[in-house]
């Protein structure tokens, strides 16, 4: 057990470093200058030097890189006209454009992105789980031409699209909700829900259709199952041998699949974001793309390799804990 | 033949293979589409818009008319047909391309990992996983916004997409050539002497195309939906090219005024998207009928 989690640690520290140094080589071949584009209009070559300075800029990109990863550990200390500022241990760096620490920035952001993403994950597969076992069942055939349907589309529209409609539907023609603008949960909690919900429902569009296939595929595998027949010839009732037995051999994929989805939710949830204008982790990336602020968009990439690497952790240990039939090694 | 016979009577196929036929054909001509409509996608019109109500086209249903088969749109009067004929192109065009180096990218490491050694194995399942878990949208934004602006973005798109997506194509590819390699005939070609390559040329390709041609038709869609979206989020296909993403994120600024407008460039993407998944739905279909439950 020791072992494994060792190998698993060291395994995931190595897939962020390579991240980071991916990021980090990218940006050294970018075109443009962000001490240029910091500096502005009128900038004078010492000034530039300067600028350049306090940034980091003047050294080398590999030496650049080293000290990031010092940061990470230890905290690291800059420069900051007269005075040294410190930066504690999980030290992302300062932003090229507000100058404010990427932690900060990143923190300021996470719970607006988890708000949109615990939520929309809860609504798929709740959906997901009930459309599926319902379609699984054989007495509700009728339903299946429902759930195909909502399978097709989730394949065949963005979720951009969605949203678009869900706006178009809801705050301009019907005005049964404001144009959603996100209110913190500890602030109004029914605010909160109110402004969220159009982008819940619009990933859940996406997200559910997938929950549903699986949960279907795999009740009808879980029904022909060994165990639920013997189940059967033992004479339980048959609502406990689906719920007890078919249900969960069915939902085991699905652990899986909710884990990793809900970390990519946390931090990429990009277009979601953008469409409804909410100050989530992905408008942040957008926004420090564009104005080539290295820190912040590295801080991004790292934070979403994190949460995808820590989910398949946690989802494998879920996958045994559901399944006493895997055995990790 | 009976794959074709039974093709031909999936009724939701044939829907999906002639809408996604004619949408690839207006790709392909839509220069003389637009010529034949006397139109070009980046003229101006101003004076076919309402400058007292913000610039919206004036007239009913986005300014219809004989001369502008689709109206215009808000904003610059740009001809809204030629806009989306040319955002067809765009979009089929960065999805094929994209498939093809995908399919390339996949097949070749997925048979290399399932024919070579146990650390190339290991190696590159590694690197296969990792890709497919790693949410992309994140990274190719990274990427696009990093290279210049004078290099052509449709093509670059295609590289991004596919260097982000070819990793479900390598993890089949990898199971149905572990499979494949054990089969007899293969295993006899080996014995005589047959080089890895030939092997893997001879016996290995030819077993691999309908799985994988399965599971392809399904990623074009994607395709076109990773480049709508992209583009939408402006680190797409930069303007004056028109794309169909690009056209819908204009469109949310237009809501109010023009709400019209949202719907031909929505609505072509999403007729076109629904063609292809409908195409790939009845491929799988009859390539693999154990997995038909999968989207049935």
């Amino acid at each position: 057990m020791i072992g494994l989690l060792l190998r698993r640690v060291a395994g995931a520290v190595l897939v962020l470093l390579a991240l980071s140094a991916i990021v980090y080589a990218l940006f050294y071949l970018a075109p443009r200058d962000p001490a240029v584009l910091t500096c502005g209009k009128g900038c004078t070559p010492e000034r530039l030097a300067d600028v350049r300075a306090a940034m980091g800029l003047d050294e080398s990109a590999l030496t650049q890189y080293w000290h990031f990863l010092e940061g990470l550990v230890t905290g690291r200390d800059y420069p900051a006209g007269p005075d040294v500022r410190h930066c504690p241990a999980p030290c992302l760096g300062y932003s090229f454009e507000t100058d404010q620490p990427v932690t900060a920035l990143l923190a300021d952001r996470l719970p607006v992105s988890a708000s949109l993403a615990l939520g929309a994950e809860t609504l798929s597969v709740a959906v997901g789980i009930g459309a599926g076992s319902l379609a699984g069942l054989r007495r509700f055939r009728f339903l299946d031409p429902l759930v195909n349907g909502l399978v097709l589309a989730g394949y065949a529209v963005p979720v951009f699209l969605v949203g678009l409609f869900l706006l178009l539907l809801f705050c301009v023609r019907l005005q049964w909700l404001p144009f959603p603008q996100y209110v913190a949960f500890t602030t109004d909690p029914l605010q909160w829900a109110q402004n969220l919900i159009l982008p819940w429902i619009a990933l859940a569009v996406i997200l559910s259709a997938t929950y549903a296939r699986l949960t279907r595929a795999g009740l009808e595998q879980a029904l022909g199952e060994d165990y639920v027949r013997t189940a059967r010839a033992y004479g339980f009732p048959e609502r406990r041998i689906l719920r007890s037995r078919a249900l969960r051999g069915a939902l085991v994929p699905l652990v899986t699949l909710t884990a990793m989805d809900l970390a990519s939710l946390m931090a990429s949830a990009v277009l979601t974001e953008t469409m409804f204008g909410l100050p989530g982790v992905g408008q942040l990336l957008v926004g420090a793309v564009n104005q080539i602020d290295l820190p912040v968009v590295v801080g991004v990439i790292l934070l979403t390799g994190f949460l995808v690497v820590v989910a398949n952790a946690v989802a494998d240990l879920l996958y045994a804990a559901v399944d006493p039939r895997v055995q990790l090694t | 033949m009976i794959t074709l016979r039974r093709l031909l009577g999936d009724r939701a196929f044939l829907t999906g293979a002639v809408a996604a036929a004619v949408m690839v054909l207006v790709a392909l001509t839509a220069p003389l589409l637009t010529a034949l409509a006397g139109q070009d996608p980046t003229t101006y019109h101003n004076d076919l818009l309402d400058s007292a109500r913000g610039g919206v086209p004036t007239g009913a249903l986005g300014g219809l008319s004989g001369e502008h088969w689709l109206g215009v749109e808000p904003g610059t009067g740009r001809d809204l047909f030629a806009r989306v004929v040319h955002g067809a192109r765009v979009s089929l065009g960065v999805a094929f391309s994209a498939l093809v180096l995908q399919l390339l990218l996949g097949v070749g490491i997925g048979v290399a990992a399932g024919l070579g050694g146990r650390y190339a194995d290991a190696v590159l399942s590694r690197l296969t996983d990792l890709t497919l878990a790693f949410p992309g949208l994140v990274l190719a934004i990274a990427l696009l916004a990093v290279v210049p602006q004078s290099w052509p973005r449709p093509v670059l798109l295609a590289v991004v997409i596919a260097l982000l997506g070819w990793a479900g194509t390598a993890r089949i590819t990898r199971a149905e050539t572990l499979s494949l390699k054990t089969r007899d005939y293969v295993a006899a070609a080996r014995v005589s002497g047959a080089s890895p390559l030939r092997v893997a040329r001879r016996e290995i390709l030819p077993g691999l195309a309908a799985p994988v041609l399965t599971y392809a038709a399904l990623v074009l869609p994607g395709n076109m939906i990773s480049e709508a979206g992209l583009s939408f989020l402006g680190v797409g296909v930069r303007p004056p090219t028109p794309s169909w993403g690009q056209m819908l994120s204009t469109a949310t600024t237009w809501f109010r005024a023009d709400p019209l407008y949202v719907f031909i460039p929505g609505g072509l993407l999403f007729v076109t998207l629904l063609a292809f998944v409908l195409v790939a739905n009845g491929v799988r279909r009859v390539l693999d009928p154990r997995q038909s439950e999968v989207l049935r």
